[in-house]
């Protein structure tokens, strides 16, 4: 039974728990993805990205927990939840021996469209792609990024209101790659919710509104991409250039520097306080008598966040 | 519309699709229309046996063949492609999907088995009732489309060579103890209890009887059996495939 439409969340997550043998792929996570969103989900090889994205498009069920997709129980609706979803794999599985225009049309009977209806869309979707000069030609003379985009077509065929797209943008060229990213945004400006696993912490950070990072089968954060990094500002650092070497020791003597590295001709301290250091190094610029070419406060990098995430036992919250 | 019907139109939107790829695949060719082709002139040619009295072997051999070339390769193949994956992840059902490769195994049957039936009344052998053994041949062909995507289920992999090999292994002594060659009513009794659990026995033994007169059932039961087989064959593939759908997954 679906819950009152004003009430759901796009897809509702809880205590979901998966075992593979005795390894434990899920253990206990629980999120929510409102609709509209970009929702990033980041994790390393292996940290249950891709169980989570299986049990949310209903090809495995898991051992415990709850899952809700588009207001619908993935587990005792799953038929009603899959119409409402467009899924984009991570490898390439339209039908090589069909023609890009019948793989299209396969589809969009699977989810029961009226034929009119389906002609016109599977037509716009391969126009939209560049696709539609090459509709009547079997899939396995496609390129990778031609295989990448008749997926994304696919996927957008029934007009979903919710997209899962899994490292959609991986192995292809900037150009593809660059056309994908445009196009997610269009389409979730066009208001579909947006599902992404991508190890790209670039695209996460351009493209999502809030990233949920996993690791070990358990969501280590939960936040905008704003937010995650201000979570970690002990990764801040302070880019400084100076016309001489400097002794990194004396910085270290600093109480607020907690690392300082030299790279070329540039010293990179890190801070949790920028301005002090600031202060600190006008004043040592003076008394040694140095110039400062340039000085960038940075704040640190999702990639950052990421790493000290899944590398620190003790930064899983849940 | 009932889900029911709405699947089961998927169902027939998923035999097209295995229509236009598996059809002229060469396990199938082979399978499908080569050997059973080469089979029957051997159990013909030589054995200085009347037509009529061939006939029966030679159009359940046929219909057998024929209609489970199909079935256990499809799901191997649409494993190792990913296009399995890409079937579940859309509002199909596991059952919708195996409904859909029986089909397409049904139709593959039917259209061959039909030719040595059209030969058969070239020659000018009548059946004693052309309409009933239509109606046997339709549901035999749909019995043995059920059989042969059971035989993909286990074990689940993706290698359709291997589902072909194993299938063969269930489908050859099924032929020699279903009354192909020697009908049932001259096996001995302990033949007879064998050839009793296969169903393709009671398609061989109402053809037996509508061309010959000579069946060892009735043919109501022969019927029976037959729509018997196919009920619990289809349970029993979409029960054994989703058992095993994680593991072809992972």
């Amino acid at each position: 039974m679906k819950v009152k439409k004003e009430m759901y969340n796009a897809i509702s997550v809880q205590d979901l728990t998966k075992h593979y043998d005795n390894v434990i792929a899920l253990n206990h996570i629980s999120f929510e993805v409102e609709k509209g969103q970009i929702f990033g989900f980041l994790g390393p090889n292996g940290a249950g990205k891709s169980t989570t994205v299986r049990i949310l498009t209903g090809l495995i069920k898991p051992d415990g927990g709850k899952a809700f997709v588009m207001g619908f129980d993935i587990l005792k609706n799953p038929i009603e939840a899959k119409q409402h979803i467009g899924v984009v794999p991570e490898v390439s599985n339209a039908y090589v021996d069909l023609t890009a225009w019948e793989n299209l049309i396969l589809i969009g009977k699977l989810y029961g469209m009226p034929p009119q209806k389906l002609k016109e869309n599977a037509t716009n979707l391969l126009k939209e792609f560049g696709l539609y000069e090459v509709k009547d030609r079997l899939v396995k003379g496609f390129s990778k990024g031609m295989k990448q985009r008749l997926l994304l077509c696919m996927a957008l065929v029934n007009d979903p209101e919710l997209l899962f797209l899994d490292e959609p943008t991986s192995g292809l060229d900037v150009e593809s790659a660059r056309l994908l990213r445009e196009k997610i945004t269009q389409y979730n400006k066009d208001g579909k919710t947006i599902f992404i696993s991508t190890h790209n912490m670039d695209e996460a950070n351009q493209l999502c509104h809030r990233i949920a990072i996993i690791n070990h089968g358990k969501i280590a954060a939960i936040d905008t991409p704003e937010n995650l990094r201000a979570q970690s500002m002990e990764l801040q650092y302070i880019e400084v250039a100076l016309n001489k070497n400097v002794n990194l020791q004396e910085f270290s003597k600093n109480p607020s520097i907690t690392k300082a590295v030299s790279k070329g001709n540039k010293v990179y301290i890190y801070t949790a306080d920028p301005s002090t250091v600031i202060e600190f190094l006008v004043e040592y610029a003076k008394e040694n008598n140095l110039r400062i070419f340039s000085l960038n406060t940075m704040m640190p990098s999702l990639e950052d966040v990421f790493i000290k995430l899944i590398s620190s036992k003790e930064a899983i919250i849940q | 519309m009932s889900t029911f019907t709405e699947q089961f139109k998927r169902s027939l939107v998923i035999a097209e699709k295995n229509i236009k790829i598996y059809y002229s695949k060469g396990p199938v060719i082979l399978f499908g229309l080569v050997f059973p082709l080469f089979l029957a002139l051997a159990f013909y040619i030589g054995r200085n046996i009347p037509l009529k009295e061939t006939l029966p072997g030679l159009i359940g051999m046929t219909t057998f063949f024929t209609a489970t070339a199909v079935g256990p390769s499809i799901v191997p193949w649409e494993t190792r492609s990913k296009t399995l994956e890409m079937l579940l992840s859309r509002p199909v059902a596991i059952g919708t999907i195996i409904v859909g490769d029986m089909l397409s195994s049904f139709i593959f049957g039917l259209i061959i088995s039909v030719i040595p039936l059209a030969l058969t009344l070239f020659w000018g052998i009548q059946p004693l009732n052309f309409i009933i053994l239509l109606l046997g041949l339709i549901i035999a062909t749909l019995c043995f489309a059920s059989l042969s995507v059971l035989l993909s289920a286990y074990p689940p992999t993706d290698i359709p060579a291997t589902s072909m090999m194993l299938s063969s292994l269930v489908k050859f002594p099924l032929v020699f103890l279903s009354g192909v060659f020697i009908p049932v009513e001259q096996l001995p009794y302990w033949g007879k209890a064998i050839a009793s659990i296969s169903p393709l026995t009671y398609f061989t033994d109402m053809v037996w009887e509508l061309f010959i007169n000579n069946g060892f059932y009735p043919l109501a039961l022969d019927f029976l059996a037959l729509i018997a087989f196919t009920i619990a064959f289809t349970f029993a593939t979409i029960k054994l495939h989703e058992k095993t759908l994680a593991k072809r997954l992972s």
